[in-house]
């Protein structure tokens, strides 16, 4: 109790430079817990995201560029393929079933891309889960109709019954504003999957958008495919990628979007490497802000060794007060944490249409505090050890 | 009052500091004192004589050169600094001429503190000394909200609370007026004799000397004294 007494008055007494310091461990840990809890989650949900599909086919290309651009909706397509081969695909005994899609048109930035209505109706996104409309229907697959992803229909400000005109290319530019009208016969629930984040029409529809190249009215952008077993993917890899040269089959997606984050792991090194330079240099902070506080301690601690205090009392209690601010600040770090991560998943929510569960359990939630606490602690022995070598005659003044 | 078995025996007592020629001066050189449990002896002396580092010494706060510091037979000069805490903690009541109370710390919490170091005492025990004392009313004050006479007070309670065997006051009054230095010294006297413990007071000042029966001169009792002025 009289340690704890002791603790709790230093904290006091030295309120500015304990908020400081615990604001500044709060900042460090918060940003400690986000990189990592963003980076696992992130992975974690990219390379399980695929949208209830196993593979896609598209024009021959990267993989990787195939998946983002079908997936998840942010690359360019690498080409079309003609109609053929959907149609092939689409029977294969193997597939249990392939939605075409075509891409190249935009509305003020959303990606516009054509489907047929079996996308709505027959994709289990997630384990148990279809796509389902919030307000409307799906659209008539011979009329100009669309239905909204629900964080487009949010950001866009479109209901049912509202009207657009299309722009052509993916990169929103006023001057190319297709001639034609698309009235939203429905809008999405949020699925909090890449496809709330975009404004889906007719493929036909956008096949024959005016402007779009005539000779191409029947290619579609990519194939999205539902198999009947995993062996069937490995057959259809060798079918598409060894044996052919003109297509590419996309399989498994999960293993692709790994590879992905595989190739920018150095980044995430950097970013994980700064974040804890940050923690370091913050609990550092600790040592400096007792450190130069103890000038103004030596008589206290002179008193309290004249009363019976031993040395490694004094110590304790120093190290403890530098525990104490850690711990006050990793408290608040989980503020901090939750404002950053809420705020990065907003922006790869606006980006990708995945949100991110920023709020799940992570160990990191566990280690970080409890490795910045004993860092903080580790900080308070340097000046625990000038405490315990203070002099207490030559503190306690004046002498007679 | 006979005096009883003898609390502190101090033999061969020397203490020395760095001189500013190299060299080093001897300050403390005491052959031999002793004090009996629950006698009271004041010692005399000037500033600068020595006496608060004779204090500190008995206290354990320095160890000395040489010599044996015995206090309920235990030799404080033969222990570490750890062994020395403990048995200050446990056995010494120090009053200081500036008080010396924590500035963080209510009145009550000063008393508490010096408590909790001893191997007696409780809250009721500092309450009813900060009653003794007359400060019942200012419990959770700071030092700085009180008079010096009060803090002085709050001082002597804290010194007294654990029941110490011993109490060393260093100038209790030097800080204090007329009144209040009368009141503080009553005050030390009384719950001495209260609780039995021994006193050992060193002043300078004539009315302090005056109320005490057993006074001895700190020149007298330090050779190094003697010697310098030699």
């Amino acid at each position: 109790m009289t340690i704890a007494l002791i603790v709790r008055r230093s904290l006091r007494q030295h309120a500015l430079s304990t908020t400081i310091t615990a604001l500044s461990i709060a900042l460090a840990g918060g940003l400690l817990m986000s990189v990592w809890v963003v980076k696992e989650q992130a992975q974690r949900t990219f390379t399980q995201v695929n949208t209830g599909f196993d593979a896609v086919l598209g024009a021959r290309g990267s993989k990787l560029q195939l998946v983002l651009n079908a997936i998840f909706h942010l690359e360019a397509s690498p080409g079309n393929l003609p109609a053929s081969d959907y149609e092939y695909i689409r029977r294969h005994p193997a597939v249990k079933l392939a939605i075409p899609i075509a891409v190249g048109d935009n509305l003020r930035g959303y990606r516009i891309v054509g489907t047929i209505p079996e996308f709505f109706t027959e994709v289990e996104y997630a384990p148990g889960r279809h796509f389902s409309l919030s307000a409307g229907r799906v659209f008539d697959p011979s009329a100009k109709e669309a239905v909204i992803g629900s964080f487009a229909a949010r950001r866009l400000g479109l209901a049912v019954g509202d009207t657009f005109h299309p722009f052509h290319g993916l990169v929103y530019d006023v001057r190319n504003q297709h001639a034609e009208t698309y009235r939203v016969t429905g809008v999405m629930a949020p699925s909090n999957t890449p496809a709330d984040k975009v404004v889906w029409i007719p493929i036909h529809g956008l096949q024959t958008m005016s402007g779009h190249d005539p000779r191409a009215a029947t290619d579609v952008s990519a194939v999205l495919v539902q198999l009947r077993s995993p062996s069937a993917g490995f057959m259809l890899d060798i079918m598409y990628n060894k044996q052919g040269n003109r297509l590419t089959f996309a399989y498994p997606i999960g293993a692709i979007m790994a590879e992905l984050f595989q190739k920018i792991s150095w980044f995430d090194k950097i970013l994980t490497m700064v974040a804890y330079l940050v923690a370091v240099v913050s609990a550092a902070g600790v040592l400096v802000a007792i450190y130069n506080s103890m000038a103004s301690r030596r008589r206290d601690i002179a008193i309290l060794r004249a009363l019976g205090a031993g040395r490694l009392f004094l110590f304790g209690a120093i190290v403890l007060e530098a525990t104490a601010i850690g711990a006050i600040g990793m408290a608040v770090a989980f503020v901090a944490y939750a404002g950053i991560v809420s705020a990065v998943a907003v922006v790869i929510q606006a980006q990708t249409g995945v949100l991110l569960e920023t709020f799940a359990y992570s160990p990191v939630m566990l280690w970080a505090p409890l490795g910045m606490i004993a860092l903080c602690a580790a900080c308070g022995l340097l000046p625990a050890w000038k405490a315990y070598r203070t002099d207490v005659a030559e503190n306690l003044s004046p002498i007679s | 009052m006979s005096p009883g078995p003898a609390l502190l025996q101090l033999s061969g007592l020397r203490k020395s500091f760095p001189a500013p020629d190299g060299g080093r001066k001897l300050i403390i050189d005491v052959p031999d004192f002793s004090l009996a449990m629950g006698e009271h002896i004041v010692l005399r002396g000037e500033s600068g004589s020595g006496k608060t580092t004779f204090l500190n010494l008995i206290s354990g706060i320095l160890a000395p050169d040489s010599g044996s510091i015995r206090i309920g037979g235990v030799d404080m000069a033969a222990l570490g600094e750890h062994r020395r805490d403990l048995l200050r903690g446990s056995s010494i009541g120090y009053i200081f001429q500036t008080f010396n109370l924590l500035q963080g710390y209510s009145c009550l919490e000063n008393v508490m503190l010096g408590m909790t170091f001893g191997t007696r005492g409780d809250k009721a025990q500092a309450l009813a000394l900060l009653g003794r004392v007359g400060l019942s009313h200012r419990l959770n004050h700071y030092p700085r909200q009180l008079s010096s006479g009060q803090q002085q007070r709050v001082a002597v309670a804290r010194a007294l609370a654990k029941r110490p065997k011993l109490v060393l006051a260093d100038e209790p009054t030097g800080n204090l007026d007329h009144k209040n230095a009368r009141e503080a010294l009553e005050l030390v006297r009384e719950t001495c004799l209260e609780t039995g413990a021994a006193l050992l007071l060193v002043s300078h000042d004539p009315e302090v000397l005056g109320t005490f029966h057993n006074v001895r001169d700190f020149a007298g009792l330090n050779v190094a004294l003697k010697e310098a002025s030699s």
